[in-house]
């Protein structure tokens, strides 16, 4: 391995299964959830985050010595506003229609549980170059799930990935519809998306038996 | 009338957690005990109750286009609301800190319910939610604003206290191992935000909400005779 030693590949492909930012940790599930009804929506949300936590870890990072401890929670929300704002400006800028459908949400990065938790566990303790691997491996970790929710939701509640149809077509009566199959409507309702999360985490826990819960 | 139907549709209808998972991380970690969801959900009332007004007024008089002509007729095309995230989050950070400082000197028994978690809520989603919310809503008045905050850290705190009885009443079910703590509190979750969905119908004065639901039943209308047709094109055949 030339570029990544062992220990810091570890950091990057750690929190995609056993250590995953989402259904292990259990952060960053506020904003998660309900934006994931179409899968663009979660990929471009997946990327907004991969931003923030990657150049947010290396900053708090480069900081960590001048920050003072009691106020240090301020001066980390500052930093993600700022990056936040970053995104949100340019997100209305070349993708408007999308930052309509994200609305608040795209805000609320900034309180994300996921980028302060690992700020505070991990970049105040460690050198920039690990803290930017570690920030890319939980971000990729909450991309992950986002996505497969993502996926799910559209593909199962409106017959469509990416907007794309991919099951026929519902009116025409083409594809699987022609089978008597029909779209869920209840995939695109908001609870879905808590149901799905927790199936995922079923999933997860029978493969590993190390992870349940006593 | 306006405030009754704003306080009961910020609880019920725009319910913070079951509506647009607001405050899940915390909403997920401190639901074990009923006790200390109370003492989070009380917490959450009260800095919402300061903050979406104190918000709303730093909305109206500085980051709006236009806000600041107050100071004099040449700040009239100043547009600050790009700032607004970044002045929102201070705000409640200060505010938050600010509260834990007076609430410890002045009552140390509230100080010892509520203290421990008062940290914990700078970073709490539905109090910055709580005023993104209220800038994206419009919310006209500063009474408005208040009552919404108010009412969003109610139903904040139905919803905790809910999810923390279900969690102590769990404990002596058969619940399959891997599902055992996360992932089952994550499904009675979605099942609770189910049956907060009907309260969409509480309040239909021709708001946004209701005609939405009006539209996806109409979709429905229209594909159950869909349906219909085909049946009739088959029988026919």
């Amino acid at each position: 391995m030339g570029l990544l030693s062992k220990k810091d590949a570890k950091l990057i492909t750690d929190p995609l299964a056993d250590n995953n930012p989402i259904t292990i940790q259990v952060l960053g599930i506020c904003s998660a959830l309900a934006i994931t009804a179409e899968l663009e929506a979660s990929i471009v949300m997946s990327i907004s985050v991969l931003f923030v936590m990657g150049v947010g870890n290396v900053v708090i990072s480069l900081m960590r010595n001048i920050i003072p401890s009691k106020i240090r929670i301020i001066a980390q929300l500052i930093v993600v506003a700022t990056l936040v704002i970053i995104v949100d400006l340019v997100l209305k800028a070349f993708a408007y229609e999308l930052s309509k459908t994200l609305s608040v949400f795209v805000g609320l990065i900034i309180t994300n549980c996921i980028i302060m938790g690992r700020f505070e566990a991990f970049a105040l303790g460690n050198g920039p170059w690990r803290s930017f691997l570690d920030g890319i491996g939980n971000a990729a970790g909450y991309a992950v799930i986002l996505i497969i929710v993502g996926f799910f939701r559209e593909l199962l509640g409106s017959g469509t990935l990416l907007g794309i149809p991919v099951l026929g077509d519902p009116i025409e009566k083409t594809g699987l519809y022609s089978i008597g199959y029909e779209n869920n409507g209840f995939m695109l309702l908001s609870p879905m998306a808590l149901i799905v999360v927790g199936i995922i985490i079923w999933v997860q826990r029978t493969r590993n038996k190390d992870l349940v819960e006593d | 009338m306006e405030h009754i139907e704003l306080f009961f549709k910020s609880i019920f209808i725009d319910n913070m957690v079951f509506a647009t998972f607001l405050g899940m991380c915390s909403y997920l970690a401190v639901s074990k005990k009923v006790s200390t969801a109370v003492g989070l959900g009380a917490a959450v009332i009260f800095v919402l109750a300061i903050t979406v007004p104190l918000n709303w007024l730093l909305d109206q008089y500085v980051l709006q286009p236009g806000a600041l002509t107050w100071l004099g007729p040449e700040y009239a095309d100043y547009d600050l609301s790009f700032l607004s995230f970044i002045m929102f989050i201070a705000t409640i950070a200060t505010m938050v800190q600010l509260v834990e400082i007076v609430v410890e000197k002045f009552s140390p028994s509230l100080y010892n319910s509520l203290g421990i978690f008062l940290p914990l809520i700078a970073v709490n989603c539905a109090i910055l939610g709580g005023s993104l919310f209220m800038q994206s809503r419009e919310i006209a008045t500063l009474g408005l604003a208040l009552n919404y905050g108010i009412g969003s850290g109610i139903g904040w705190f139905l919803a905790i206290l809910a999810i923390a009885a279900i969690r102590e009443k769990i404990r002596y079910s058969n619940v399959p191992p891997a599902l055992r703590g996360l992932g089952i509190t994550f499904i009675i979750t979605g099942l609770m935000a189910i049956g907060f969905m009907s309260f969409g119908g509480m309040l239909t004065g021709g708001d946004d909400d209701a005609k939405k639901e009006e539209k996806t039943v109409q979709v429905e209308t229209d594909t159950e005779t869909n349906k219909d047709l085909a049946n009739n094109i088959k029988i026919e055949e």
